[in-house]
């Protein structure tokens, strides 16, 4: 097999600096194959899309399409070669203050041989053959500005179509679609399909690889991980390898709560998903796993306050709680470590001692003035308690390896106690080392309030919680005591498998 | 720290002294305290109104409103005093009210309606400058005006009122410091307690450098964004009042320079002490510097007609230490 590939990529390598992204991928598409592409954040699946389309330069190794070496230094040439990319965003691939048709022919009004003059007569000609082509029925003219999130995908992937690439790369395409919307783009997809295009579909949503996929390629720290082509294709297979577990793990002696700190009742995220209720006992740490899109960054929200559920009540200490807004969850003694700490920690005109203090700056001032030795100690303190690295509390947080701004968003948390303390995605961009830190100080703090992990990756489960809670489809679909687990039955859960009665 | 740290920290506070050092050798009397009062009453109501867009500066946003906020409430002043009649107290609090009223309607527009600051700030300035004029039909105010009805306005600028922008306060020399030199170096002094040591300054920064931390951090980010408008509107209606006070008529054709002159002294403030960020100590500098350097240029007998020269040039300059220097890029 591999004979007749469209599309072959050999000993593909890259590197940022010290850090290695892409460890020799080779990955063969074939014609009229869809071939999905697993991996967690991290795993270098963009690095990947940015090579293969022309973004970024290879480190080493060898591409090449229908038998030629494929060698794009730029986007536009890796499209004039035949291998079209739709990106994530859909928005970069649409100009949405022009019409349909204007941007289905929009490649051809810049680059060699396009006319000085702008004919809308010919423009609509040819977007009318590419449209009925891709079969795509949407107004030509009507605005892009004008369609739906999911109209403006298609419009982006015809739009990619025009070229006739023997390869189209999606992106993640249905993430901000509606399950109407995406049956539209499977529909599509089958089409480009069944005229031979070679399709690499990257997706964490396992109904669409379940829809879609002709063959599976799990990434995992810039390797491929597994391929998986034999039908019936192995799904659980598909996820362990993306997730798998490394060989040495240190595992945790779970542990028992005796006291309820936190109940959600009928807690429902999303239009359609099944409720959630969850116990939250003093002195245990729960992970929620699942895949990414899943729900736990919705139901951390929730539970922080910053989103409202449909439906359900929760409970803290017997108390009815129902918090508005962060400032309310806070007071409540709620904290949450927020997902992407760039985006909704880290204060970056502040050092580390006022990113430490930024929530709490009320009980460290008196009519309103900063007590600035209460503040400096509290700081001192935490740098120490977390074996933070950095010259002194003054530090920009830009000054900081990742692993040590991640400890300084926990620590700003944990410099005051907490009734349920909830940290959503903490080992993202974080080496092992400042984990271990981290999780450790998580379970040895844990005494007196129920901590709430939310992670993808399974093994970070596994080092950390005395509970593992499987998240698919906006709601929870399995517990596990973290001991003696039964591995397969969740990663069974993980990719949305048929359900097993509740534990 | 380097040397080129030294540079972007204390450049500028070098080059000011540099500054005034040169202006003591070259021009005759330069150096001495009536000359020094006189820099400061000359920047006294642009401090002041760069001192309040200082605040919105600081949560990430700007307001254009300022000048025409102060010109406004300048009209108000005179309006209420000469045609209605009113004593120097009533004059006052209606400015205060304007100030506030457009700071929270501006604060509104960004915060609720999502206008974007500059535009809002922009509306709101066109709509000022068009209001200010309605009252009198385009008319000046002044003592013993002819209303639009022909009638002749009765009432007069009170002497208290005009005290706020000619009265001199005694200080080692008899009638030295006027009285807005005195309103803007305790606003100075204020604004900068309040955004260094207070939570709520703090909370400003925070919201201007990263709006999602600070909401996740507990901060009502909406209503400090507000808030801040309302500082500004505040200080620049109390430039208008020192501004009515000192001409004692309400000129519809002055407060033309008032915006760019306090939104220049305040990004000159960036570089002070190589901030890099919008704050009240380097906005008083950088009024105080502008101040010296036309000061100087005058009394060595530079044209009127060079001044906002000079000021575009000082601010160039000051956004050049700012941004490329410090290597911070980040408003």
């Amino acid at each position: 097999m591999g004979a007749d590939a469209v599309f072959r990529v050999e000993g593909l390598r890259k590197s940022f600096g010290q850090n290695e992204v892409l460890g020799g991928i080779s990955l063969d598409l074939f014609a009229g194959e869809v071939t999905v592409l697993m991996g967690a954040n991290g795993a270098g699946k963009s690095t990947l899309v940015k090579i293969v389309s022309g973004v970024y330069e290879r480190g080493a190794g060898t591409m090449r399409l229908a038998g030629q070496a494929f060698d794009p230094s730029t986007p536009a040439e890796a499209i004039r070669a035949g291998v079209v990319t739709v990106h994530q965003n859909i928005n970069d691939g649409v100009v949405a203050d022009l019409d349909v048709a204007t941007n289905l022919t929009l490649d051809r009004l810049s680059g060699k041989g396009a006319s000085l003059l702008f004919k809308p007569a010919n423009v609509r000609a040819e977007a009318w053959a590419v449209a009925d082509r891709m079969g795509l029925a949407i107004d030509l003219r009507a605005r892009v500005a004008d369609l739906s999130l999911a109209d403006r995908q298609m419009v982006a992937i015809a739009r990619a179509m025009a070229h006739q690439p023997k390869v189209l790369i999606l992106d993640e395409p249905t993430s901000s679609l509606s399950s109407a919307e995406a049956d539209r783009l499977f529909s599509l997809i089958d089409r480009l399909r069944g005229q031979g295009v070679a399709i690499l579909y990257i997706s964490h949503r396992m109904s669409d690889i379940r829809r879609l996929a002709d063959r599976i390629v799990s990434m995992r720290d810039g390797i491929i991980s597994g391929t998986f082509d034999r039908k019936p294709l192995d799904y659980e297979g598909a996820v362990n390898a993306m997730l798998g577990r490394k060989i040495h793990l240190d595992r945790v002696v779970a542990r028992n709560s005796a006291r309820v700190v936190f109940t959600a009742e009928s807690l429902q995220l999303a239009q359609g998903a099944k409720p959630i209720s969850m116990t939250l006992g003093a002195g245990e740490v729960v992970a929620v796993t699942g895949l990414v899109g899943v729900g736990k960054t919705a139901l951390a929200e929730t539970l922080f306050g910053v989103r409202r559920p449909l439906a359900g009540t929760m409970h803290m200490d017997g108390r009815p709680y129902a918090p508005g807004s962060a400032r309310e969850a806070i007071a409540a003694g709620v904290f949450l470590v927020a997902k992407d700490r760039a985006m909704s920690g880290i204060v970056g005109g502040f050092n580390i001692e006022r990113n430490i203090s930024l929530p709490f700056l009320k009980r460290m001032s008196g009519f309103g003035v900063m007590k600035k030795r209460v503040e400096r100690a509290a700081a001192r303190r935490q740098i120490d308690e977390f074996g933070i690295v950095c010259r002194s509390e003054k530090d920009e947080l830009s000054a900081l390896s990742g692993g040590n701004q991640q400890k300084v968003m926990v620590a700003r948390w944990m410099s005051q106690a907490s009734r349920l303390f909830i940290l959503d995605e903490p080992f993202q961009g974080v080496d092992i080392s400042a984990r271990r830190d981290i999780a450790a100080k998580l379970r040895a703090s844990a005494d007196g309030r129920a901590t709430l992990l939310f992670v993808t990756e399974i093994d970070e489960a596994l080092e950390t919680a005395d509970r593992i809670l499987v998240m698919s489809e906006q709601t929870i679909v399995g517990e596990h005591r973290n001991d003696d687990i039964d591995l397969d039955r969740l990663l069974a859960e993980v990719a949305g498998g048929p359900l097993h009665s509740a534990a | 720290m380097t040397l080129r740290d030294h540079a972007i920290r204390y450049g500028f506070i070098v080059l000011l002294v540099g500054l005034i050092a040169y202006f003591a050798v070259a021009a005759d009397g330069f150096v001495s305290p009536q000359s020094a009062v006189f820099i400061f009453q000359s920047v006294a109501i642009t401090g002041v109104l760069a001192l309040g867009v200082t605040a919105t500066l600081v949560v990430g946003g700007f307001d254009l409103s300022i000048g025409s906020v102060a010109t406004s409430a300048m009209m108000a002043a005179s309006y209420a005093m000469v045609v209605l009649e009113q004593n120097a107290i009533v004059a006052v609090i209606a400015c205060l009210v304007i100030g506030v009223v457009v700071g929270l309607i501006n604060g509104w527009l960004i915060v609720y309606m999502r206008v974007p600051d500059l535009l809002a700030t922009l509306g709101m300035m066109f709509l000022l400058l068009g209001l200010q004029r309605i009252p009198t039909e385009g008319r000046s105010i002044a003592t013993g005006m002819t209303m639009p009805d022909g009638s002749v306005a009765n009432g007069k600028f009170s002497e208290a009122f005009l005290a706020l922008g000619r009265h001199r306060i005694d200080f080692f020399i008899p009638s030295l410091i006027p009285v807005s030199v005195v309103v803007l170096v305790v606003l100075a002094v204020l604004i900068w307690f309040f955004l260094e040591y207070t939570r709520f300054g703090r909370m400003m920064y925070a919201v201007g450098s990263n709006e999602r931390a600070a909401e996740l951090a507990g901060a009502p980010v909406k209503a400090y964004k507000i808030w801040a408008y309302v500082i500004s509107g505040v200080f620049a209606s109390i430039g208008g009042i020192l501004l009515a006070a000192r001409l004692g008529r309400g000129d519809i054709a002055s407060g033309n320079n008032l915006l760019l002159d306090a939104v220049a002294a305040a990004l000159i403030g960036y570089a002070v002490l190589g901030a890099a960020k919008p704050n009240a100590f380097g906005t008083a500098v950088g009024a105080v510097f502008v101040g010296v350097l036309l000061q100087g240029l005058t009394m060595m007998n530079a044209p009127y007609y060079t001044q906002d020269f000079v000021k575009g040039a000082v601010l160039v300059v000051a956004l050049v230490f700012t941004f490329a220097l410090s290597g911070r890029g980040k408003r």
